[in-house]
């Protein structure tokens, strides 16, 4: 796709990981319905790419497609590339192993730990069962990790079981558990979305350190476009199942490509100061089998559309280093009202 | 609406003294103090298990201080309501908007409904007053006709929201209890519940308790503040203040963990696991 170019890696550099036209389609009340439509996006080794959007935009999808995690009964369209394997015809011990390299943390981690067995069990079963490694080496790694998340007494912790731990200190456990079996991409779902600030302000600064010292890609799935903008080195944002703009993170705040992007940002509450009254974005979040065909999924809510934008659906732009599903970004570019910087 | 306050219009519509709420061993709220004047709104921040939500459920009654005393317009609320009359009064008193949409309003029922049942309950009306009344509190909250019939499965979160803003409204309280109510709303219908909160309170002169834990929003919404910690008051002032100047070192780290542009998140001196890290 056109628009990747701009952002594309050095040609030494190939993406870890590139997902390309992607369209996904799940059964609800006996239709098929389209969750994500002609998703592209590509991640670099050692990248952080954050994937912003609201209820609805297809941000945790685009997760669980790239990990496999899919309903039964979703139809898959388009191309997952993982080290240069096609992640759709993986399977079996190969799927195993896949996972093992592109790790998943989610936003519950109660979830998905068994709360009858202990933290020890859960956290080497990965190590035990798919790699072979000895208990007690799986044991040594489990608490070498537990220190590296900065968990003290890690010896204790492996003997507890999940209840006995608070969600800030679980959710550190799922980090340490997800780097044991040194996986090259991190698919975080909105990993400290369920924590206090003061817990999320330590967890993304565990999940910083370590990814920079294991040389770890992430995915970071986010609603908030503060943190995936401060975290990231790039920013996707999503809007009715499609990618609607990719920025470098920096970037976004100052000089967003796309309406949707300023709106969101413009339409948060700032700490430094009170607006009179907010710049709410009328209407609701549309998903993507909702979006009205042919056109501009955001045209309905956005202060800039014009009647070409009832058209025809725009198609992903570069401009500037960054890519925008704006028909009208060129000539918006430096007009679009970004929120406070 | 404080108008009718007459000559105590200075007097405090909400006031806590000495509040203190133990479960078992544990100390929930410890000796905490707060005054809201009339058509000002108050914050209560912190994080979980520092004591705001029980405050709130204090406040409207859902639990009973161990001791200390909460009067709302002049009158002692610490204390069970005797009849079905006191609590319809302490009803017109102080409403309550919890966070949830999704569970606080009951299934069955249409918004129209809902807003009918609490206008039946708080005023002798006949059903054409009560027409006109659940017509204006339905759009001052922003809901179409369509809306006003469905039932909370068929409305979004944003809106289900606006349903239970207009139900706490039908009661024409003095005081509001905000409970985290914008927390799970997405960042573009957050903005539009902010702003209809704003307008009701330019309105009616009604006065927000924003339990809160997003500075942002506490600011956009509230005139005062205090900040919680563990159970205790650690911080009060104007809630511009509180956020540009913070003098307690638990808020100075809460505000400086808010994400913004350029943000690096820092790992704080690590505590002895025990005091923070497990679930007491």
């Amino acid at each position: 796709m056109s628009g990747q170019e701009a952002t594309a890696p050095p040609a030494s550099q190939q993406p870890l990981l590139s997902v390309d036209g992607l369209t996904v389609l799940l059964p609800v009340e006996g239709q098929q319905r389209a969750v994500l439509r002609d998703v592209s996006l590509q991640i670099r080794p050692g990248e952080a790419v954050g994937l912003v959007g609201e209820s609805g935009s297809g941000k945790s999808m685009t997760a669980r497609a790239i990990d496999r995690l899919l309903p039964a009964g979703a139809q898959v369209q388009g191309q997952i590339c993982f080290d240069g394997a096609d992640v759709g015809a993986l399977s079996g011990g190969q799927l195993r192993s896949y996972r093992n390299k592109v790790a998943m943390i989610f936003q519950d981690p109660r979830a998905h730990v068994n709360p009858v067995r202990r933290i020890g069990d859960f956290m080497t079963e990965a190590l035990r069962a798919n790699l072979g490694v000895p208990i007690a080496d799986a044991r040594r790694q489990a608490v070498d990790m537990l220190t590296q998340v900065g968990i003290e007494d890690p010896e204790r912790r492996l003997r507890q079981y999940p209840h006995e731990l608070s969600g800030g200190m679980l959710q550190r456990v799922m980090i340490a558990a997800a780097l044991l079996t040194g996986p090259a991409l991190l698919l975080a779902d909105e990993p400290t979305t369920a924590l206090d600030v003061t817990t999320q302000a330590e967890v993304m600064a565990i999940l910083d350190d370590l990814r920079r010292s294991h040389g770890l890609a992430m995915l970071f799935i986010t609603h908030d476009l503060d943190l995936a903008a401060a975290i990231c080195d790039r920013t996707v944002v999503m809007y009715a199942g499609q990618v609607v703009e990719v920025r470098r993170s920096e970037l976004l705040h100052s000089d967003p490509l796309h309406p949707y992007t300023a709106a969101l940002a413009a339409a948060r509450p700032e700490i430094a100061q009170k607006a009179s009254r907010l710049r709410a974005i009328p209407g609701r979040p549309l998903s993507a089998f909702e979006a009205p065909a042919g056109e501009c999924a955001f045209a309905p809510r956005c202060a800039y559309a014009q009647p070409s934008c009832l058209t025809a659906v725009p198609e992903l732009t570069e401009l500037d280093g960054g890519v925008s599903r704006c028909g009208r970004a060129g000539e918006l570019r430096g007009h679009l009202e970004a929120a406070h910087v | 609406m404080s108008e009718h306050e007459g000559a105590g219009s200075t007097a405090p519509v909400l006031e806590a003294i000495g509040l203190r709420k133990e479960f078992g061993s544990l100390v929930a709220v410890d000796n905490v103090s707060f005054a809201i004047p009339p058509g000002r709104s108050l914050a209560i921040v912190g994080e979980s298990g520092s004591g705001k939500t029980t405050i709130a459920r204090m406040i409207v009654g859902l639990e009973r201080p161990t001791s200390g005393t909460i009067t709302a317009c002049g009158r002692d609320r610490s204390r069970p309501a005797r009849s079905a009359r006191d609590r319809r009064r302490r009803g017109g008193e102080i409403q309550i908007v919890f966070q949830d949409p999704y569970t606080s309003l009951d299934p069955r029922q249409t918004a129209e409904r809902a807003i009918d049942e609490i206008l039946r309950l708080h005023h002798g009306w006949d059903a054409d007053r009560r027409r006109a009344r659940i017509e204006e509190l339905t759009e001052l909250v922003g809901l179409d006709s369509r809306q006003a019939r469905a039932l909370p499965k068929g409305l979004s979160g944003g809106q289900r929201q606006r349903v239970a803003i207009a139900r706490a409204l039908a009661a024409q309280p003095q005081v509001l209890v905000l409970d985290e109510s914008v927390a799970a709303l997405d960042v573009s219908i957050q903005a539009q519940v902010l702003n209809l909160l704003a307008d009701i309170r330019d309105e009616t002169a009604v006065s927000y308790v924003l339990i809160s834990h997003d500075l942002a929003v506490v600011r956009q919404l509230t005139d005062d503040a205090i900040v919680m910690h563990r159970g205790q008051l650690v911080e009060r002032g104007l809630t511009a203040q509180i956020l540009d100047d913070p003098q307690h070192p638990y808020t100075r780290r809460l505000r400086a963990s808010v994400p913004r542009p350029g943000w690096k998140p820092s790992r704080r001196q690590l505590v002895p696991a025990d005091s923070e890290g497990e679930v007491r």
